[in-house]
């Protein structure tokens, strides 16, 4: 037994424990690499929740995600699943093609998009002054930054497109043939037969998609430092992290800051003892609501 | 009759429509890529003349093939210490009787589902202590020790091999570690590979590990590190990001168009079952 599980033990130990339990007691130090920790009690949570307007703005540019990014995402992936259990030629080709957007890797789709969605010169733009419409500045707004992160995320919802059809082709076939006698609506069958059936997936891919937006980082680091167009300066690409004005400033980037940028390490842990409070509550709602996946339902 | 021929042409319109919006910001991309770099800065989307050249340009101006051996080395490694690491682990969790083992596998989930920044200070020191920041090692080496969200995939996977195929090898006289080696092993090819593709994509596509790690020594760098910066380095016109995005974009297709259907498997694994 032991003999198999000795490696990931040991990765347990020295990459989950002894990091959780240093982070908890640095963010009682105050620590800049260059001189030994010095305990300060609370002031690290106290600046926290006290006078650090950047952290409460980048928490809410993440809660902001949450909220529009992750729902977004869901509704996508089951119009596309939906639609896919509809079309009875190329199937497989659709597959593919609205599959492929999810292998791009985060960084190049990045940089596509934002050369897209350029206000001057992007094609986005030229189709929308086709149609009359005067398009936004996108990345470079303040207000439209992030909704244009909400496209590019939907744009590559392929990964949660696959669950969603699996599980829309788990559903027994003889419940939508016996509402069709009973002259059910195609609405009726949605809602009754449907979403019941596949509610277990869509619960389970809102939880971790919840914990996946809450490590929010590299789209909003590329979109920022390429949009800016700035050559970057001291601090690496750091340095145009938010742009523009703050808006793509999530809470995982404000802690790569501060702690890596101005080598404020204690108070890099209080962030990331505070990430690490609502990412696990919202573990521990998975781990309630799916005991199935624990115990994997007793077979083998 | 007339009808329902009506709904088929309507939904094969939708599905044309959405398979366009999908495409689309790959043909742009790929046709930017062939532009001079004043036509880049345009809004032409059709190259008025064509320059493939710009492919072999990038490898020029930028030393892409160190940024490709160094992605290599991260992927292939990483890959390969998941692989033992993570198979024998997996096996233990899905096909071994033991108390403790619930707990253990809520524990692999606790670590899948931590976001790594929380512990990023922390194993940034342990790291620097042994002189290794600066390098990629630092997200190498813990892949020999497992990778969590690979030992819950093949595990989803080990649970569905029949118990009775494992008795039969143990009555013949095997040991555990025979029975992993001869006959799950075999079985779970499908599994592995796909569990082996995710971990490749993962750190093909890896951005925050390498940034935090490599991002003051340019010569340990990564595609995607450097793909993000291209633009700042040498004054790089976009015709050249273009191709370079490309270029970091294809190996992930090529791959998965060898092994779609075990990655299509996998995908699904990462989900529950109702």
């Amino acid at each position: 037994m032991l003999s198999f599980l000795a490696p990931a033990l040991i990765g347990i130990s020295v990459f989950l424990i002894y990091p959780l339990l240093s982070a908890i007691y640095f963010s009682f130090t105050r620590f800049d690499l260059l001189t030994a920790p010095v305990w300060v009690g609370l002031r690290n949570y106290e600046h926290l929740f006290g006078s650090d307007q950047t952290a409460w703005k980048a928490a809410a540019n993440t809660l902001w995600l949450v909220v529009f990014l992750v729902p977004a995402r869901m509704l996508a992936a089951l119009g596309t699943a939906m639609l896919l259990t509809t079309v009875k030629r190329g199937g497989s080709v659709f597959r593919i093609i609205f599959y492929l957007p999810a292998l791009a890797p985060p960084v190049a789709a990045t940089i596509a998009f934002v050369f897209l969605f350029n206000p001057a010169t992007g094609p986005v733009n030229e189709l929308l002054a086709v149609f009359g419409v005067d398009g936004p500045l996108w990345f470079d707004s303040p207000e439209w930054a992030k909704p244009s992160l909400v496209l590019l995320g939907t744009w590559a919802v392929g990964d949660l497109m696959v669950i969603f059809l699996a599980g829309l082709l788990d559903v027994p076939k003889p419940l939508y043939e016996a509402a069709s006698i009973d002259g059910a609506s195609s609405w009726q069958k949605f809602r009754f037969i449907t979403l019941p059936s596949i509610s277990p997936v869509l619960m389970f891919a809102g939880i971790t998609g919840v914990i996946q937006t809450l490590q929010f980082f590299t789209q909003a680091a590329v979109a920022a430092s390429v949009a800016s167009g700035q050559a970057t300066t001291g601090g690496g690409i750091s340095s145009t992290f938010g742009y523009p004005d703050q808006a793509l400033l999530t809470y995982p980037m404000h802690l790569y800051v501060s702690g890596f940028r101005f080598y404020d390490m204690g108070y890099a842990n209080a962030l990331a003892v505070m990430l690490f409070l609502v990412a696990f509550a919202v573990t521990l709602v998975l781990l309630r609501r799916f005991r199935v996946f624990v115990t994997g339902g007793e077979r083998g | 009759m007339r009808q329902s021929w009506l709904v088929g042409v309507a939904r094969h319109s939708i599905a044309i429509a959405v398979a366009v919006m999908f495409l689309a910001p790959f043909g742009f991309v790929l046709l930017t890529a062939f532009m001079t770099s004043e036509q880049a800065l345009t809004s032409d989307w059709w190259p008025s003349s064509w320059h493939p050249e710009n492919f072999v340009t990038i490898f020029t101006q930028v030393p892409m093939l160190r940024y490709l051996g160094n992605t290599l080395m991260y992927s292939v490694l990483a890959t390969l210490f998941m692989l033992l690491s993570s198979v024998p682990a997996a096996y233990a969790l899905a096909k071994l009787r033991w108390r403790g083992s619930n707990a253990t596998f809520v524990v692999v989930i606790c670590m899948m589902m931590l976001p790594p920044q929380v512990v990023t200070v922390p194993l940034y020191l342990m790291w620097a202590d042994v002189g290794l920041t600066g390098t990629l090692w630092p997200l190498i080496l813990p892949m020999l020790a497992g990778d969590a969200f690979s030992i819950f995939l093949l595990r989803q996977f080990l649970l569905t091999i029949p118990a009775d195929y494992l008795d039969a090898a143990r009555i013949d006289g095997c040991g555990e570690w025979q029975v992993l080696l001869r006959v799950v092993l075999p079985m779970a090819r499908p599994g592995i590979a796909a569990t082996a593709i995710f971990q490749f994509f993962f750190t093909w596509n890896d951005y925050y590990g390498p940034l935090l790690y490599t991002s003051e020594s340019q010569e340990h760098w990564t595609l995607s590190l450097a793909l993000s910066q291209f633009k700042h380095l040498h004054h790089v016109e976009w015709n050249l990001v273009m191709a370079a995005t490309i270029l970091v974009m294809a190996p992930v297709i090529i791959v998965f168009f060898f092994a779609q259907k075990a990655f299509v498997q996998g995908v699904t694994l990462t989900g529950v079952k109702g």
